[in-house]
């Protein structure tokens, strides 16, 4: 492959898809694949070779369009989105490409949910056909690469990406440009990258939809992370209980060897690059790198003491770089238009936008990409469009297990690394849960907790027995018979666990306790003084709750 | 010290074996291809028994007791064949805060099984799932590999009812 066989690859698609002057987008990821998306396209399909409309009228199956609550969603040639389509409206919709839309089905754009969001990860998504590298090629994919293999040095994409300000988006935010120049910098003729797809967060999705709807653009930033640090071989850990990404991905890798961008000697330069596959097989604990490089390896995933760390010492005990999907997806933009360019957008010390999983009470579910710095105001009731059936707001949970629910006088607060850690919560890999009144925090705490006691790997005891010490105590608070005694041993648990565990998973298990301690104090005092749980969750058996 | 272990002869002439074998020579016979020999396994034949897990461990030249320990530590491995139809609810945050609580306390009541289980006839199994990424339609139920979301408590119990009338 080389440049001006790319140009010719774009130019050709370009070529063919101007041959189509009516276009219909069926969006083709899983949130409106289980509302039968496929059999809307399949539908389209049939109408459009009936009519003999074929040579004109193009329907593709595209990545997520983001208002995943409102699927299956298709989006037309003149600019109109529908919401909810059946197979049975197909004629309606290719109707309304020459015509007027049809208003059962229109889904406002105009609204903050389209019009507060930027782009950058997701430009792509719902744009081009996940399953070919020519659409992608067509939307200038993969010219980030040739840039850098052509006309940068290794060092000058190391310092794009370090003067981007960009940080690792699995939720640490540790800068990008920092970690690869480390891992440039380790000596070693076998050096590793690493795409950390095991996306095990409950209630976040963000990755998944990526490797959905834009597979190359992951590869990509992988290829030029491997140029950048010297590294010739990568895997992407991916969870297997994603199919559909990773059957997208197997496609994607098996297209970009064809066309000779995975593969010896790319574009004609020294640089090869070999991706594969590694199937997680549902351990959260595996999200922590040295975890995740057990698991590749093929062992228990559970973590080791660090330093050394990864960039000296990884898979195979050779250099690894580790990023999440994420923070890949960001790389060929920034190649592209040039580390400025992309530290305009967001804060001082948060660059770029995130893309985040809403989700929970709030009216409208699904994917948004938006500017750091935004407020939780603005993606709650803005974005989110605000909570269903006139309840009121209690908190936002963020960062999963291992963040915080943020209460009402946090939503003023912007949206970045920073913020966010002083509320006692963290970024996380972007799942954001809007909860109203009809939750308890106990509860949620008590929910939290569960988790991290059954996904603590019982490598070091704080964390093995600790996470099982603190449930114990908030299941008694939930059923009205923990005392003031608890409370007390609780805090100094939440203390012990984040100071003397192994790894991240029990160092930020207590978190969930600690935040809602904090800001929602009164509602453990009522369980524990009043035995009344004020939202009526608890001490109830569950089905009667609703 | 380097000693020769001849390839071991698979369990049956069942071919799905042949697949098995097809993973662990793309691995190059190496352990590091341990989880993605027990990912081929469960594809192949659903669960992870004895037999299987010798299997692997023998040709990949790993203790037994590694390749019980792996198969034991992930969630995905199940040592267990499940019954005809599988029901997973998921219990990620988004699908607890929208009930999913109660959706699996009305199919524990109806089945009379625990997540985990199989109903004495092998017709259902009840799974939980940590998070499936379908947060936008929660509380969300996979009924045998199709994902339905925004699942009532009647839909789930309707859903069940075809399964274990029929």
């Amino acid at each position: 492959m080389t440049p001006e066989e790319l140009d010719q690859i774009a130019e050709d698609e370009r070529a063919e898809q101007g041959k189509y002057t009516e276009r219909v987008n069926v969006c083709v990821a899983a949130g409106c694949l289980s509302c039968q998306s496929q059999s809307v396209k399949d539908a389209l399909d049939q109408e459009v070779g009936s009519r003999g409309t074929k040579d004109r009228c193009q329907v593709k199956g595209v990545g997520c369009m983001g208002l995943c609550s409102e699927g299956p969603l298709v989006s037309t040639s003149n600019g109109i989105l529908y919401k909810k389509v059946e197979a049975a409206d197909s004629p309606a919709v290719l109707d309304s490409l020459a015509g007027e839309p049809v208003a059962r089905l229109v889904c406002p754009t105009d609204v903050p949910f389209f019009q507060r969001q930027k782009k950058i990860v997701l430009e792509n998504s719902g744009v081009i056909d996940p399953e070919r590298i020519e659409d992608y090629i067509a939307a200038n994919g993969y010219t980030a690469l040739i840039k850098a293999l052509t006309e940068m040095s290794q060092r000058e994409v190391i310092d794009e990406v370090t003067k981007s300000g960009l940080r690792g988006r699995g939720g640490a935010g540790y800068p990008t440009g920092l970690k690869w120049s480390t891992v440039s910098k380790s000596v070693g003729a076998q050096k590793y990258v690493i795409c950390n797809a095991d996306e095990g967060d409950p209630g976040a999705f963000m990755d998944r939809s990526v490797l959905e709807s834009d597979p190359h653009r992951v590869l990509e930033g992988m290829l030029i992370a491997g140029y950048a640090v010297g590294a010739s071989e990568a895997y992407i850990y991916v969870r297997a209980e994603y199919p559909l990404a990773i059957k997208r991905l197997r496609n994607a890798i098996r297209q970009a060897e064809r066309v000779g961008l995975l593969g010896s000697n790319i574009c004609g330069t020294r640089f090869s690059f070999r991706v594969d596959l590694r199937l997680g097989a549902g351990a959260f604990v595996c999200g922590e790198e040295t975890a995740l490089i057990a698991s590749v390896e093929g062992k228990r995933g559970t973590p080791r003491p660090r330093p050394p760390y990864p960039a000296m010492e990884g898979l195979f005990g050779k250099p690894t770089l580790i990023n999440n999907v994420e923070t890949y997806a960001n790389i060929a933009p920034i190649i592209r238009n040039g580390g400025e360019w992309y530290a305009q957008v967001g804060t001082e010390k948060s660059k770029g936008t995130k893309v985040f999983a809403l989700a929970g009470r709030v009216e409208n579910t699904g994917l948004v990409e938006v500017p750091m710095g935004i407020s939780l105001r603005e993606m709650v009731f803005e974005i989110g469009g605000g909570i269903p059936e006139g309840r009121k707001f209690k908190a936002v949970q963020t960062g999963g297990p291992s963040g915080g629910c943020l209460p009402t006088d946090c939503l003023d607060m912007p949206v970045d690394y920073e913020s966010l850690a002083r509320a006692g919560s963290i970024m996380g890999s972007g799942g954001m849960i809007v909860m109203d009144e009809s939750s308890c925090m106990v509860d949620v705490a008590k929910y939290f907790m569960d988790f991290c006691m059954t996904e603590s790997c019982g490598k070091c005891i704080p964390c093995r027995v600790g996470t099982f010490q603190m449930r114990r105590i908030l299941e008694a608070i939930g059923n009205m018979t923990a005392t003031e005694q608890d409370l007390k041993l609780l805090e100094e648990l939440c203390e012990l666990l984040k100071h003397t565990s192994l790894c991240g998973l029990g160092q930020s298990a207590p978190n969930p306790v600690l935040s809602t301690l904090r800001s929602f104090a009164e509602e453990y005092r009522a369980h524990i003084q009043e035995h009344k749980c004020p939202a009526g969750v608890c001490g109830q058996p569950a089905g009667e709750t609703l | 010290m380097v000693s020769y272990v001849a390839k071991p002869v698979a369990p049956s002439q069942d071919k799905r074996w042949k697949l098995v074998d097809a993973t662990i020579r793309r691995q190059g016979a190496q352990p590091r291809g341990l989880i993605e020999a027990l990912h081929t396994v469960q594809e192949a034949f659903g669960y992870l028994d004895v037999q299987a897990l010798r299997y692997v461990a023998m040709s990949l030249r790993v203790p037994l007791s590694r390749a019980f320990g792996v198969a034991t530590f992930y969630h995905f491995f199940t040592l267990k064949p499940a019954g005809e139809h599988t029901c997973v609810i998921c219990m990620g945050t988004a699908c607890y805060i929208k009930g999913a609580p109660q959706l699996l306390d009305a199919v524990r009541k109806d089945l009379g099984i625990a997540p985990g289980e199989t109903t004495p006839d092998k017709k259902v199994s009840l799974l939980t799932a940590r998070c499936l990424g379908s947060c936008g339609l929660a509380p969300a139920v996979v009924y045998d590999q199709e994902v339905a979301g925004k699942v009532s408590t009647a839909a789930v119990r309707e859903h069940l009812k075809k399964w274990t009338v029929a």
